[in-house]
């Protein structure tokens, strides 16, 4: 039997998020057909550019979505438009990305459709009997769990960056099906947006997918200027322990930890970061951990990679002049 | 006004948690406390009614503590009485061990059902997640099972009564939002804006003699195939205690310790 595997696509306007990326290269691994669907205000699904992206990374095929008389981005419409497509396009498996939003989606649709959810999934393959099997990292990253899927859809949100994105060898792109329109539940349209107003675009990239987070805690000071310059010459976002949002030196949005972002970065700086165990649940997924910290009794060292005893107003700097230096060598020879 | 929060009595985080074989994570331990992300879901129920005193000759606000979970739980309830709710809850039964996120959503919808049938519920809040599994899924679930409009993750939750409508502000991770719905409603709350009550000592003392009404499956007319174990759709096959991270390097600075590291960097292909 043929398995079908549809993926969220996250987007804003036409731009596609990265994740979508990933989640399509996952899905691959599981399955020969793989869809994407495309929630939106109008019918018309992906533009060309967006098609040929969603192609290059394994969607057979777009599911254009509306759902009318309903905000798009509520949790109950994004579900009545994945209801709708599932009635269409018969799948046993649906990825969607990790933020709250996604995990609302998750258990809105499992509890409407009799499925069963994962979340913060790093890893999805499937097992013998031909179920789902997700494993995750599970109490602030001291256990790893695996856990099957029994219900009649399987619903795993991932965590940013568990897939390396890797494009198909022969590449088409996503051809686009009949858009599923649909109106909007009762439930959904409930829910009234008074206001919305989109966060400010940073030239950064964002905390939840960023491959290099630089995160400083109640050691800067308030001083985050240092961070941001070494984020900058990484690539990287700037993140924040809670004692640092607290304090209003950095907006909350930057708060990584259990109730703030979750991170997955491939490099996580830590400066002035204690290590405190709220925290750490929201970043141990990071693959290389590096911590600067002043006290060697920290309780970051007990789980960072490379660690620093030292002071981070002298650490950082340095370290971002060193790497500035050494990318000037390179462009200079 | 009748607001019911949700509450879970979790292993404290700072403690030695582990799985038991079975998969499950073993409860009931003394270090296990009310979930402090409920206590601020709490914080923001009692605020909501004390924003509108009873008028003259109406019933007085009720603000309900209600968890689903093992006889240890009822520590959380307790808890929750002594910080100011009037009435707790415990759903008790030997075939809720087990659950899963929705298989408790379900739970506690059966319970936030029976309750407004008594007398009407106007809004269910819960914390933004349960620092056990952190699945921040139960809200959700909770607002799917009861049919009822959801608006999560609030940092700021203001009723009108006469107009019987709530309306909140919440941040995601794209927009900052204000949202309104009509009454019954589940929310959630962050743990930004609501920054929970120490009990008052005479509260603990009142807590502890408050009586806790129990509730099990058959009281709330659900079939135990449906919650559990066997009523769950996800099971956990196997946990383990992750290894400490190999080759971990700690030097203390001495002027070269920035140099060092942006080596480990390039070796790493970062820079
Ligand atoms: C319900 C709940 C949820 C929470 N959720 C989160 C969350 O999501 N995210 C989060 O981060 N926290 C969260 N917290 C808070 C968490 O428990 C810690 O309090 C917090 O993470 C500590 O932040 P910190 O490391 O910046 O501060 P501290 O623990 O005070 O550590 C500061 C560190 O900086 C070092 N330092 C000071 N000066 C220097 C210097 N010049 N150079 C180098 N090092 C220096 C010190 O040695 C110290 O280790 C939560 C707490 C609760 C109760
Ligand atoms: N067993 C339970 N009993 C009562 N409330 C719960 C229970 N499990 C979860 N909740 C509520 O749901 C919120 C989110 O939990 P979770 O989805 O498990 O992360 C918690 O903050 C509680 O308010």
């Amino acid at each position: 039997m043929s398995t079908t595997v549809l993926v969220l696509v996250d987007h804003e306007g036409a731009r596609v998020h990265p994740t979508a990326t990933e989640l399509l290269t996952l899905a691959r691994s599981l399955a020969d057909d793989v869809r994407a669907v495309w929630i939106d205000e109008g019918p018309t699904g992906p533009d060309a550019a967006a098609r040929e992206l969603l192609g290059r990374f394994g969607a057979s095929g777009v599911v254009p979505v509306q759902v009318t008389g309903a905000d798009p981005h509520l949790t109950a419409t994004v579900v009545d438009g994945l209801r709708a497509v599932l009635g269409a396009v018969p799948a046993s498996l649906l990825l969607l990305g990790s933020t709250f939003e996604d995990r609302e989606v998750a258990a809105r649709l499992a509890v409407l459709t009799g499925g069963g959810v994962v979340t913060g999934a790093t890893t999805v393959v499937r097992d013998g009997d031909g179920r789902f099997v997700a494993g995750k990292e599970v109490l602030a990253g001291s256990w790893s769990s695996r856990c099957a899927i029994t219900g009649d859809l399987a619903v795993v949100t991932v965590k940013p960056h568990s897939t390396q994105a890797v494009p198909v060898d022969a590449p088409v792109a996503a051809v686009a099906a009949e858009p599923v329109v649909v109106e909007a539940s009762a439930a959904a349209r409930a829910v009234t947006v008074v206001e919305r107003a989109p966060r400010p675009a940073s030239d950064r990239p964002s905390l939840a997918d960023a491959e290099v987070v630089v995160v400083g805690g109640r050691g800067t000071n308030g001083d985050f200027a240092p961070l941001e310059e070494l984020a900058d010459v990484l690539g990287g976002a700037v993140g924040a322990t809670r004692v640092a949002t607290d304090e209003g030196w950095i907006g909350h949005e930057a708060q990584v930890g259990q109730t703030g972002v979750t991170i997955s970065p491939r490099l996580y700086v830590g400066a002035g970061v204690s290590g405190a165990v709220h925290h750490r649940g929201g970043m141990d997924a990071a693959v290389t951990v590096v911590a600067v910290n002043e006290d060697p009794d920290a309780p970051i060292f007990e789980f960072a990679d490379y660690g620093i005893v030292g002071d981070l107003t002298e650490v950082v700097p340095a370290l971002t002049q060193e790497l500035r230096r050494r990318r000037e060598a390179r462009a200079g020879s | 006004m009748r607001v019911v929060v949700c509450v879970k009595h979790v292993p404290d985080i700072q403690s030695e948690r582990r799985f038991r074989a079975d998969g499950l994570l073993e409860r009931g331990g003394d270090d296990d406390t009310l979930n402090e992300l409920d206590e601020d879901a709490l914080e923001a129920g009692l605020r909501l009614v004390e924003a509108h005193p009873p008028a003259e000759g109406d019933d007085p606000h009720d603000v309900v503590v209600l968890t689903v979970g093992p006889a240890a739980a009822v520590d959380a309830l307790r808890r929750g009485l002594a910080m100011g709710a009037t009435t707790a809850v415990h759903v008790l039964d030997a075939g809720v061990e087990g659950s899963d996120a929705l298989a408790t959503a379900r739970v506690l919808g059966a319970a936030v059902a029976a309750l407004h049938a008594e007398s009407p519920v106007d809004v269910v809040v819960a914390g933004m997640a349960g620092l056990d599994g952190l699945t921040s899924l139960v809200p959700a679930a909770l607002a799917a099972v009861l049919d009822w409009p959801q608006l999560t993750l609030a940092d700021r939750i203001d009723v009108d009564p006469a107009a019987r409508t709530v309306e909140v502000r919440r941040e995601t991770s794209t927009a900052v939002e204000t949202l309104t719905a009509p009454l019954p409603v589940v929310v959630s709350v962050t743990d930004q804006a609501f920054r929970a009550r120490f009990p008052a000592f005479t509260g603990i003392l009142a807590a502890r003699k408050a009586p806790v009404r129990v509730l099990d499956l058959a009281a709330l007319g659900l079939d135990p195939a449906t919650v559990g174990l066997q009523g769950s759709t996800t099971r956990v096959l196997e946990t383990s205690e992750r290894p400490e991270r190999p080759d971990r390097v700690l030097v203390t600075d001495d002027g070269s310790a920035a140099l060092a590291l942006a080596d480990y960097l390039a070796q790493k292909g970062f820079a």
